[in-house]
């Protein structure tokens, strides 16, 4: 034992007492310091610097022909945000690919995980066949469906339905959103399902075997019990799966490089700025318009959680 | 937990023998779907490219389409350099994390701090937060302190995105810790890194694991900070992959055999950790 742990041995044993420094509660929160400051200074000092630009015509001077001088313009920037129908567009294409993607990979995530939690043949095999696609690196996933299975020179998709006898379909241009939300759906399916294989493996099965001398259907168990005992689960699903898929940004970069229909709010953003725009004053209050929006979801979402911790409590 | 331990019969609850089959079938029709764009660009990558642009198999396969990527220099950024880059980052990033998140666990587990609530709901909500709102003045700065295109930059940044998480999953496996076990080390006057050492981190430790991984994972796939100041020299995997799309001639073989040598070491990593991710899922998620 070192000196320095002796010191803290000793402290410990004298837990509560009012002199020492590393008493309770400084010495409780000591622990907590560094990840705290640490995410503090990388995370909310540059949020900080982006209100500040927010509120200037900043932009890049390589960029521009004739560099003008950067000054506080108020809330111009702001006020341009209300009157941009391509930011609205954006919004509504965010939404539209959370829901779908977040919504079908729960719906695939549970449906695989009930498959899942039962005795078969290749078990094991099967679980591992299904959680690949999460273990991919988005881009890579993103390239293999633009490049194998969409794009109509060398996809498998159009293969098939030349097959059938059937057009070929320009999956990515004709329905870029559609595309994506594909992609993201087979990625962050073998993820829910994780989750919900945990919850199903968590009921205790006690409950279900009476429930299945009692004569209930399968069904009926499922829906009765299974379901409410998972809702906390689905739940957890969907709030890490939105924090995740809400700033989907590879995929995009990938398989569209942005345009009508799959340009979402955080590609519009970087489309602004570093991606080409170059208005980083702007670009900076788009950043914090959207920022506002995502703690509205996030209020909503922790209420979730607060709801997952007071159960906790009661355990 | 091993398969022995799991729970559930041969058949389910209330299940008839053709129903189990027809459950099973189901299964690995599903699982069969699921991989098949994996599996086809793995095909892709044996082939030639004239076979792999016209989807036909004249030529046999061959492992020659790896040795052409990894002996490539695609731009200036050779296989050899771009995994180097992602190796460090990722290992350096994933030990900071671990060594911040596991005090900071601690303080929100074991002997919670007075508003141990607020600072849970700080650290997830700071995930909320799009990266594209804090990543021009993060550019700005690292301009000004000359950490653009290096491996700096990419650990930092990928010690924010992770510790939350991090934090938030260990938090949960130290509930797991029975609290006789810490009283008695209490009582014993065991220092908080004996403590941790002794008692917490052996029972939490497949937690952990599951914890390290994801953040493994996350880093190692992560692409949007990578582009956006890492343009330089310190290009990890990421961009190492999309350096192989080319706009002339064929290149589909070779972008597979890519994808591939890209995700080997995650995808191994992940088939190997698959039963602790579930249960650190399941522990870390709902406890």
């Amino acid at each position: 034992m070192t000196a320095a742990d002796a010191t803290l041995t000793r402290s410990g044993t004298r837990k509560g007492s009012v002199r020492d420094p590393f008493s309770s509660p400084w010495r409780r929160r000591l622990p907590l310091l560094p990840a705290l400051l640490f995410t503090i200074v990388v995370t909310q000092l540059p949020f900080l610097v982006s209100i500040y630009y927010s509120f200037t015509n900043l932009k890049d001077r390589t960029q521009s022909l004739i560099p003008e001088p950067t000054k506080f313009v108020g809330f111009d920037n702001y006020r341009a945000i209300f009157n941009d129908p391509f930011f609205r567009q954006a919004m509504w294409t965010s939404v539209k690919m959370t829901v779908f993607a977040v919504g079908l990979s729960l719906f695939f995530g549970t449906l695989f995980a009930v498959l899942l939690d039962r005795r078969f043949h290749g078990q094991g095999l099967v679980r591992t066949l299904l959680i690949t696609p999460f273990l991919l690196m988005p881009v890579v996933a993103a390239l293999i469906w633009k490049q194998q299975m969409f794009s109509s020179l060398f996809g498998i998709l159009n293969r098939v339905l030349q097959f059938l006898g059937l057009n070929s379909v320009a999956f990515i241009s004709d329905h870029p959103l559609a595309s994506i939300v594909t992609v993201l759906v087979w990625q962050w399916t073998p993820f829910m399902m994780l989750i919900m294989l945990a919850g199903l493996q968590s009921q205790p099965s006690d409950i279900l075997e009476a429930a299945a001398v009692d004569g209930a259907t399968p069904f009926g168990i499922f829906r009765q019990l299974t379901l409410p005992h998972l809702r906390r689960y689905l739940e957890l699903g969907a709030l890490l799966g939105s924090i995740y898929i809400v700033q989907a940004f590879d995929a995009i970069d990938v398989m569209t490089g942005g345009g009508p229909g799959s340009t979402n709010v955080p590609y519009f953003v970087y489309q602004e700025s570093l991606g080409g725009g170059f208005r980083y004053g702007s670009a900076s209050a788009y950043a914090i318009v959207v920022v506002i929006f995502a703690i509205i979801i996030a209020t909503f979402a922790l209420r979730v959680l607060s709801g997952l911790l007071k159960d906790e409590d009661r355990v | 937990m091993t398969d022995h331990e799991r729970r559930g019969t041969k058949l389910g609850v209330g299940e008839s023998r053709a129903g189990a089959i027809g459950l099973g079938v189901a299964a690995w029709a599903v699982a069969m779907l699921w991989i098949f764009p994996i599996a086809w660009t793995v095909f892709t990558s044996f082939k030639t490219e004239q076979d792999a642009s016209s989807q036909t198999l004249h030529h046999g396969l061959s492992f020659h389409r790896y040795s052409d990527v990894s002996h490539s220099t695609v731009g200036t950024l050779a296989l050899r350099t771009a995994f180097t880059n992602s190796l460090v980052v990722v290992l350096v990033s994933t030990v900071v994390v671990m060594l911040l998140a596991l005090p900071a666990a601690y303080a929100l587990a074991i002997r919670p701090v007075a508003k141990w609530r607020d600072v849970l709901f700080f650290f997830i909500s700071v995930k909320f937060l799009p990266v594209v709102a804090s990543i021009f003045p993060i550019y700005v700065y690292a301009e000004k302190w000359n950490l653009i295109g290096t491996r700096q930059i990419l650990v930092i940044l990928y010690i924010a995105i992770n510790l939350p998480l991090a934090i938030w999953m260990m938090r949960s496996f130290f509930m797991e810790v029975p609290r006789e076990l810490i009283e008695a080390s209490e009582i014993d006057g065991t220092s908080l890194f004996n403590q941790l050492r002794s008692v917490i981190i052996p029972i939490a430790a497949p937690g952990i694991a599951a914890t390290a991984l994801l953040c493994v994972i996350f880093a190692w796939n992560e692409y949007f900070y990578a582009i956006q100041l890492n343009f330089a020299g310190a290009s990890t995997m990421p961009q190492w992959v999309i350096g192989n799309v080319s706009t002339r001639g064929n290149f589909l073989a070779k972008l597979s055999a890519a994808s591939i040598i890209a995700c080997l070491p995650v995808v191994l990593a992940g088939w190997a950790a698959q039963k602790r991710m579930i249960r650190g899922l399941s522990m870390g998620a709902i406890k």
